[in-house]
């Protein structure tokens, strides 16, 4: 036996393999691609109205809006502050326009991942033989370089916000289903068992004990799912997002060093003012615990 | 709802007629096959041979027991005797491999799950060993849980919960949360919540195990205190005689599983059924426990009686110091209603609280 050379499929086997399945998918595409792109139209619609509202609208109110949402969820003059100074100085270098592209886009992609990331991660959390289904999926998800994915989603939904979202999305909304599932199954077994002999139904369970309890924890999956939402703007550009990511990839391609820079510490501006402002956030749910004895 | 009113809503829901709890040949094994070695356990296999050739734990074995209407029944063990298993088998927490657990003409094992919550909800309230409580709601929104998922009206409920919070001596920490107060008035929290509930059944899984001695005590006065005026039904686990004692109409002592002893404290102290209860009672201090009724002699016919006079329900200590302070040896011993039950002199009374076997050791 030849132990030099691998024995490996045959070159025309396999060259018949890949067309079978490339013109399989690609049939698929024909056949339902349209189908597919309208169910994803409400998405596109919001992103799109969230957009023109950021762009259209005064930019001191745009300003003023921002800093009021910071503020209620950070309750910390110093993050409003620093927010404002920071959007201040986007707008004074001429990238207001593709912030609030990107802050539209996030906005919308967090969105998709909390009401899709935290059912799925409940059912995780009730259920070990799902959770041992979705996890090797989760970790696909989340190494599986991101063009490798892009080609099918490019090819059922061609360029543009749609396919952008899509991308997004499988890359950032792990850490919230992860930290869902984990955050349930942390509630202490003894507060369950006292709600359980109350006479609880399993919803009055989910919605009294396991969410409340689990919500800190769900909250450091929103933070984290923001920030790889964030993270991938570039790679969205590629595809045809606009925003933040798309004068990077020309930076990229023409070595335009100061435009990339100021673009990248941009991005990093707004993911440090959502981090801040959801950590902030955070820190306040649990504020029952930092207290008193223990 | 003043605190009167709910005070004597608290005394209808009393003498309405209640019911005894009947555990009746009940059996539970953990294990993934449990039903399948049930037959041999009933036949009389032993726990060892289930657990080395089965690979099956037995919890519970044969038990048999009533738990009256009205009385606080104790039931003791140390850790691993399977306690809290039983405890709860009494609202399906854990469903038993075989038996029943009969209120009212009803199974609880073979409820529904609707029927059960309901069961849960309306006839039964719980306090637990490390409290559990909510911790993200304050005091008040812990003590109104209860009511709130039955679907209580919030206005109801909560002047419901500030009278119990009352009642347990939490007045004006309403707006705590758990964590900022002691063990102890965390625990009192837990016995607000479930009172609040207003249900004929009390479970209290080793609920006062978890605080300081002194703390321990003072539970102990209040819910002697409580139950005086409620009469609910309380089923009390505890590890500790002394609490047993204290607390229980009625104890039952289980040991791997099994019942070995069941009876009022005066029974398992003066006559152990065996010689692991009794070392058990060993220790126990007998003046507090045994009662003057129990070693009244009765009074010779036409004979003057002593002037000095003891209440029957009376503990030994408590008669013994009354009797010397007033420098008497011999009193009449009678019921609450005037009732002559005999005489009782100093020397029987010395003689009963010594324990039989500590003395026997010292000749």
């Amino acid at each position: 036996m030849d132990l030099y050379d691998f024995p490996e499929m045959g070159r025309g086997d396999l060259r018949a393999m890949r067309l079978a399945i490339d013109g399989a998918f690609r049939d698929f595409t024909r056949a339902y691609g349209e189908t597919l792109e309208n169910l994803f139209d409400p998405i596109r619609a919001l992103l799109v109205l969230i957009e023109t509202l950021m762009i259209n609208s005064p930019w001191v109110v745009v300003l003023a809006v921002i800093a009021a949402l910071i503020w209620i969820m950070s309750r910390s003059w110093k993050i409003v502050a620093g927010t404002v100074l920071a959007m201040l100085l986007i707008g004074y270098f001429g990238m207001w326009e593709d912030t609030m592209r990107t802050i539209a886009m996030v906005a919308v992609c967090t969105l998709v991942a909390i009401v899709l990331g935290i059912p799925i991660g409940i059912l995780m959390a009730r259920s070990d033989r799902l959770n041992a289904w979705v996890t090797p999926l989760l970790d696909m998800m989340q190494t599986m370089p991101s063009f490798v994915y892009l080609i099918p989603v490019v090819m059922i939904f061609g360029l543009g916000k749609v396919p952008g979202v899509i991308a997004v999305v499988i890359y950032a909304i792990p850490p919230i289903i992860r930290l869902t599932n984990l955050g349930i199954r942390q509630v202490p077994a003894d507060v369950l068992e006292a709600a359980e002999a109350f006479g609880s139904d399993a919803w009055q369970k989910l919605r009294n004990v396991q969410l409340p309890l689990a919500l800190p924890t769900i909250m450091a999956g929103v933070n984290q799912t923001i920030m790889m939402s964030l993270a991938m703007v570039v790679v969205a550009s590629m595809i045809g997002v606009r925003g933040l990511g798309q004068p990077v990839l020309q930076a990229i391609n023409n070595q335009y060093f100061t435009l990339g820079v100021m673009n990248g510490l941009a991005i990093v501006a707004i993911a440090i003012i959502f981090d801040r402002a959801t950590q902030a956030y955070g820190k306040r749910l649990q504020k029952h615990s930092e207290i008193g004895h223990d | 709802m003043t605190d009167m009113q709910a005070q004597t809503q608290a005394a209808q829901a009393v003498t309405s007629p209640g019911h005894d709890i009947e555990i009746r040949d009940l059996y539970k094994i953990f294990g993934p096959e449990a039903h399948r070695h049930i037959d041999a356990v009933k036949a009389g296999m032993t726990k060892e041979e289930l657990n080395s050739r089965y690979n099956h734990v037995l919890g519970l074995h044969n038990i048999n027991l009533t738990i009256p209407f009205g009385k606080i029944t104790v039931i003791m063990g140390l850790s691993g005797s399977g306690k809290s298993t039983l405890i709860r088998h009494i609202n399906g927490l854990i469903t038993p491999t075989a038996g029943e657990v009969i209120h009212e003409g009803q199974d609880v094992v073979a409820m529904t799950p609707a029927q059960l919550r309901d069961f849960r909800r309306r006839k039964t309230a719980m306090v637990f060993q490390k409290f559990a409580l909510l911790p993200h709601r304050t005091v008040l929104e812990n003590t109104i849980y209860g009511l709130s998922i039955q679907g209580v009206a919030r206005a109801a409920a909560e002047e419901k919960a500030r009278y119990w919070i009352n009642r347990v001596g939490l007045q004006g920490f309403e707006d705590y949360y758990p964590k900022q107060l002691s063990g102890g008035m965390q625990q009192r929290v837990g016995l607000a919540r479930a009172l609040t509930n207003d249900a004929e059944i009390l479970l209290m899984d080793e609920a006062f195990s978890a605080l300081d001695p002194l703390i321990r005590v003072d539970m102990q006065s209040i819910l002697l205190e409580l139950q005086e005026e409620l009469h609910k039904t309380i089923i009390f686990i505890t590890h500790d005689l002394d609490e047993a004692l204290r607390l229980g109409d009625k104890i039952a002592i289980l040991r791997d599983g099994a019942l070995e002893q069941v009876g009022t404290g005066q029974d398992i102290v003066l006559n152990p059924a065996n010689d692991y209860i009794a070392s058990f009672v060993k220790e126990v201090n007998r003046g507090r426990i045994i009662k003057a009724r129990t070693i009244a002699t009765p009074a010779a016919e036409g004979a003057p009686l002593p002037d000095f006079t003891v209440r029957a329900r009376s503990e030994l200590d408590l008669v013994a110091r009354r009797m010397i302070k007033a420098d008497v040896r011999t009193a009449q011993v009678r019921e609450a209603d005037g009732t002559l039950v005999g005489l009782i002199d100093l020397p029987a009374i010395l003689d009963a609280m010594v324990n039989p076997a500590t003395a026997a050791s010292d000749d």
